[in-house]
């Protein structure tokens, strides 16, 4: 199980967390505009890497908040967590 | 390498084991193929399999970057039907049970196919209305399906518990008579041996790192670990790594993979008649003809390539199997894996070809394609070697997340072994 280090609470264990896929997909400013190629990427399309991956959780059995994290998903392990909105800290990026 | 038969068999037998000829050959990869169908396992060798015997296209390789039959299909709880809901997904699964049927004398290889009946249960009024939706969608397919009340369900499966006061009681189930097992190992060497035999060369320990393309962005051949390949056709059938070897043709694809977890127990006499499923506790369990129970979890719920997942995952589907079998309550269980799933949003597989012109994919079959291991491996040849989808893969397209078309199988069941 992962140990997940929300930016509000502190490590808890992932039990305690609901997964929100990748990060960083803004929603479009003015959606009627978007051709359909365009919505499929936005809706479907994922990076789903090997090794460093931007990626969002929930803490729904906590605070409730959505953060954002860097993880190995080779390893698992977690390089950082950060709230939304944030940058990644610098060197962590994918 | 010969024919199996029972005279072979005696004569090797009478010889002491010692002369078997080995399965398939080890060649070294040529510099061009026909065809390449990246991953070794059920799927891209059932693909070589069929483009070789029904399309003649022969000149064909299988680069793997392990050992064949090495991924999820030699990581799977093998559970074999076709009662899904929508009529594209019984046209495709069916089309591989029929194939089952016939696979063991086709390949001169015994793939223990055993249709012993897979049983779902439902266990609250949302599954019992989702299943018999089911019911009623395969028997107008054709497919057969049946519901059974918790009682007639115990009847069929003698060790189910359907006490009154059980956490998640069992309420009915649906039976699918000809859904079944079949041995996983067996399906990937019958289908290297056959595909072999036809000339097909099966590369192991050889790795795609990257996809050659010409100024028009058409294939033009593969960078491996063993070297440069070249060919015009390139299938890649690489499951949970398909976005990575799909990045390397810049491809972004609708795909998420996570780990899924396998258990096996101890082995002992048979106690299981069938198969029986639970999508909404998450347990799946049948008896290998070794004796040890068989038991498949719940996907992890982050993406990953760890080939692992968390301890809780199991012990929540062991959880349910004790309850659901107290009898089995006492037994140790000896192994635990993982295997990398790639999952689509609409649960369904992609099947077909890619804006990349000379570039063909077969992916997103998730938690649940060993049971479509020959139809797949035999549309998609007909794909490859026509350069158009074969009529049952046509709807399996990419195109379909842009047009909205889905095949939603994912409002069923998060999972669909
Ligand atoms: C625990 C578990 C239980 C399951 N239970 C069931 C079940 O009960 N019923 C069912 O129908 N399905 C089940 N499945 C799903 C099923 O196993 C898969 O859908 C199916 O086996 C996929 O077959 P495949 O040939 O496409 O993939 P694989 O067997 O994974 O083959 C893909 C191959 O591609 C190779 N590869 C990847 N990248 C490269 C590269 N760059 N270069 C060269 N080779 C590469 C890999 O090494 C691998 O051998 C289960 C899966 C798991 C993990
Ligand atoms: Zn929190």
């Amino acid at each position: 199980m992962l140990l997940i280090d929300c930016p509000y609470c502190g490590p808890r264990p992932e039990i305690e967390f609901r997964y929100g896929g990748e990060a960083h997909l803004a929603r479009p400013h003015d959606p009627s505009t978007l051709s359909d190629e365009e919505w499929a990427s936005f809706l479907y399309r994922r990076s789903n890497p090997k090794g460093r991956f931007a990626e969002r959780w929930r803490h729904v059995h906590g605070c409730g908040q959505f953060f954002n994290a860097i993880r190995d998903t080779v390893s698992d392990k977690f390089a950082c967590t950060y709230k939304t909105g944030d940058a990644p800290p610098d060197g962590v990026a994918p | 390498m010969g024919t199996f038969s029972f005279g072979s068999l005696l004569r090797n037998a009478m010889a002491g084991h010692k002369d078997w000829p080995r399965q398939w050959r080890a060649p070294d990869p040529k510099p061009a193929y026909d065809a390449i169908i990246v991953g070794a396992g059920g799927h891209g060798l059932a693909t070589a399999y069929y483009l070789a015997k029904e399309h003649g296209v022969r000149n064909v390789a299988v680069l793997e970057k392990g050992w064949l039959g090495g991924g999820n299909t030699g990581r799977n709880t093998t559970i074999i039907r076709s009662n899904y809901l929508w009529e594209e997904s019984e046209a495709l699964y069916d089309h591989a049970v029929k194939l089952w049927e016939g696979l063991s004398h086709e390949l001169n290889y015994n793939v223990m196919y055993s249709p012993r009946g897979v049983l779902m249960l439902a266990h609250n009024i949302h599954d019992i209305q989702v299943f018999k939706r089911h019911v009623h969608a395969n028997r107008l397919a054709g497919i057969d399906n049946e519901w059974l009340t918790a009682e007639q369900a115990k009847e069929f499966c003698p060790p189910l518990n359907i006490a009154p006061g059980m956490r998640y009681p069992v309420l009915g189930a649906a039976l699918r008579r000809r859904g079944g097992v079949a041995r996983y190992d067996a399906v990937a060497w019958g289908y290297a041996r056959a595909a072999d035999r036809l000339g097909v060369d099966i590369i192991q320990n050889c790795e795609v790192k990257g996809i050659r393309r010409d100024a028009n962005g058409a294939v033009t051949g593969v960078e491996t670990t063993r070297g440069d390949i070249a060919t015009k056709k390139i299938g890649v059938v690489a499951a949970g790594h398909t976005s990575v070897v799909m990045s390397m043709a810049d491809v972004r694809m609708p795909l998420e993979s996570f780990p899924l977890q396998a258990l096996v127990s101890e082995p002992v006499k048979p106690v299981m008649p069938c198969v029986v499923m639970s999508n909404t506790i998450h347990a799946y369990i049948s008896q290998s003809d070794k004796g040890e129970l068989v038991i498949g979890a719940g996907t992890d719920q982050y993406i990953s390539y760890s080939q692992t997942g968390g301890l809780h995952i199991t012990t929540h589907t062991l959880d349910a199997i004790c309850e659901l079998f107290p009898m089995f309550r006492r037994m140790r269980m000896l192994r635990n894996w993982g295997g990398i799933v790639d999952v689509t949003p609409d649960r369904s597989p992609i099947i077909g070809k890619t804006p990349v012109p000379g570039l063909f994919v077969n992916c997103g079959w998730g938690t649940g394609g060993f049971k479509a291991t020959p139809g797949s491996g035999h549309v998609f040849a007909a794909t490859i070697a026509r350069d158009e989808p074969h009529p049952i893969a046509a709807p399996f397209t990419m195109e379909r997340f842009v047009t909205g078309r889905l095949i939603d199988e994912a409002a069923a069941a998060a999972v669909a072994h």
